[in-house]
């Protein structure tokens, strides 16, 4: 059997992805799209996980029995997609516990917008609405990405997404269309959300420095810019049918182009969070590095027994 | 005591555990000590809430004063909820937890199997779809006492002193008073002394696997269900009225 050297091996991996070809587990692929592979789709596993949190936080207090439900089952899916993810990442050689006490040392990121806090009812809504929705169009695109598992793993998560962009969406116009309390929270909502959620795309094209060769390994389709354009004319228009407005004075249609303008983005702010300084990324990260230590003893109890239960069946 | 208003009660009754439990439960959320318990607790919690909406909307129904399940949930005064005690206990540690869920489903499931024969037509089929949920529940809780139990010697310990807490709380699972025997004459509930064997022999079953010892004080606390309810359930209606509480009569 012919030995392949490592150029000829890269040539034909790139080969396949060029013929949209999906890269399964076992086959030879460049470390660099193994590393970059694994450091995405565990960061998205932390964002589903971390972004628990902040919904999670308002559960207890959902306005009615059907919210609750609805709530619950949608946090349910978030960490049913964390259990994908963190498996999806497992077929490349990562280790989950490894990448959970990544995210816990600070070393691993999660999406910044979950370091927002969520202060009312309507933040609910905002967060299917806008982050739901900026995530679907981030992951839409995935579900074609070059790495089988992935590229599976975000058919269902895109599924579940859309139905939770929409129950946020209808969270908000209920409440657009509610007393003026319930439409001032849901306007506050708005206010603090949407320019986050701009932010969620990542920085402009010019400052993403992994994304060329993302786009080459086909693991990325569209640039950050595209996508955060796509939103911003899909979101647009939702918030002008429920009657709330966007915090954005230089928000304006573009006959030409036929796009929105919208105002320039605080990336100051963004770097400031994603280095640690938002308001509650110390809460996010305390809470998650408290239910490991917290868990541990049930976690030795669940191998000391099942350690047990295989000595009696061997005796 | 008419049919109706001790079918309310009764109704009522299990509403509010669910109700209860639900809501206790919701406050892993994020917290749980795997990922696979965050998504087992949050399912749990959701089926039982699944299940007050049902019963709570039943309630209003039988009870005809232009209420609905919402109104019932979230709008009554702390002495008119009807729940046991041992649902509104605090959810203490992972093991505190189980050992209270462990419990309470050993002891649903007898009674949703029995009460899916019931002579009511409403409770009979809440008690079929709650039943099939219910099972796994148990059987989610009893591996977990099993595994806890049976683990390290901390968690041993842990789920030993949860035991020896809870303990106290478990007659009233059994509670009756006229209406249960108005019911029970109607054939609408089963007999509390047939579910009390089956819940005993499941209880004991599961002890003995985990090792875990019955307490020997078996002194009692009851109230929940005539409305005398610990110090813990302000805190847990003050967090589950908030919003009806402060923002009335609103649609959401």
């Amino acid at each position: 059997m012919k030995v392949l050297n490592t150029e000829e091996l890269n040539r034909k991996f790139q080969e396949k992805i060029d013929n949209d070809i999906k890269i399964e587990p076992n086959d030879w692929m460049p470390d660099a799209y193994r590393q970059t592979l694994i450091r995405q789709i565990s960061q998205h596993a932390h964002s589903e996980i971390v972004g628990m949190l902040p919904e999670g936080n308002w559960i207890t207090r959902a306005p009615n029995l059907r919210r609750k439900a609805v709530l619950l089952a949608k946090v349910q899916d978030e960490a049913g997609h964390g259990l994908y993810l963190y498996s999806a990442t497992e077929t490349l050689g990562a280790d989950r516990e490894d990448t959970i006490d990544d995210l816990h040392s600070g070393k691993a990121k999660y999406s910044s917008i979950f370091n927002y806090p969520t202060l009312s009812w309507a933040d609910m809504g905002a967060i299917g609405w806008l982050v739901d929705g900026a995530a679907i169009m981030n992951q839409v695109p995935l579900c074609r990405c070059s790495y089988g598992p992935y590229a599976r793993a975000m058919v269902r998560v895109c599924k579940e997404e859309s139905f939770h962009q929409r129950q946020g969406f209808e969270i908000m116009m209920k409440l657009a269309n509610g007393t003026p309390e319930q439409k001032d929270m849901a306007q506050d909502a708005l206010n603090r959300f949407w320019w986050p959620a701009l932010m969620m795309f990542g920085p402009s094209d010019d400052d993403s420095p992994n994304s060329q060769q993302s786009m080459k390994w086909k693991i990325k389709r569209f640039s950050n810019d595209d996508l955060r354009q796509q939103f911003v004319d899909a979101t647009v228009a939702q918030a002008a049918l429920i009657g709330l407005t966007i915090p954005d004075l230089d928000l304006k249609f573009d006959k030409k182009s036929g796009h929105y303008i919208f105002g320039e983005i605080n990336w100051n702010e963004f770097y400031e969070v994603v280095k640690g300084n938002g308001p509650c990324n110390k809460e996010r990260l305390d809470a998650r590095r408290k239910a490991k230590e917290n868990g541990l003893w049930v976690r030795e109890a669940a191998m000391a027994f099942s350690a047990k239960r295989a000595i009696k069946k061997s005796a | 005591m008419t049919k109706n208003e001790a079918l309310f009660n009764y109704t009522l009754r299990l509403g509010d555990d669910s109700l209860i439990l639900g809501q206790r439960l919701a406050e892993w959320c994020g917290h749980g000590p795997i990922l696979e318990e965050d998504i087992a607790i949050t399912n749990i919690s959701l089926d039982l809430i699944g299940q007050a909406t049902n019963l709570l909307n039943y309630a209003a129904l039988i009870e005809n004063k232009d209420r609905n399940a919402d109104n019932i949930a979230f709008l009554r005064l702390e002495k008119e909820y009807c729940n046991i005690l041992l649902v509104e206990q605090l959810n203490g540690d992972f093991g505190d937890t189980m050992m209270r869920q462990f419990l309470f489903d050993a002891f649903r499931k007898p009674l949703f199997e029995m009460l899916q024969f019931s002579k009511d037509k409403q409770l009979a089929a809440i008690a079929e779809k709650s039943l099939k949920e219910t099972k796994y529940h148990l059987k989610h809780s009893s591996e977990w006492i099993i595994r806890l139990g049976d683990g390290t010697e901390e968690s041993h310990q842990r789920v030993q002193n949860s035991l020896t807490n809870l303990w106290r709380y478990t007659d009233e699972l059994f509670f009756t008073d006229e209406s249960d025997t108005l019911l029970g004459e109607l054939e609408i509930i089963p007999d509390f002394s047939k579910i009390k064997e089956v819940w005993s022999a499941n209880v004991t079953a599961v002890f003995e696997q985990a090792t875990l010892q019955i307490p020997a004080n078996n002194w009692q606390f009851e109230g929940g269900r005539k409305g005398r309810h610990s110090e813990h359930m302000g805190y847990l209606l003050a967090e589950l009225q908030y919003m009806q509480r402060a923002y009335p009569n609103m649609e959401w």
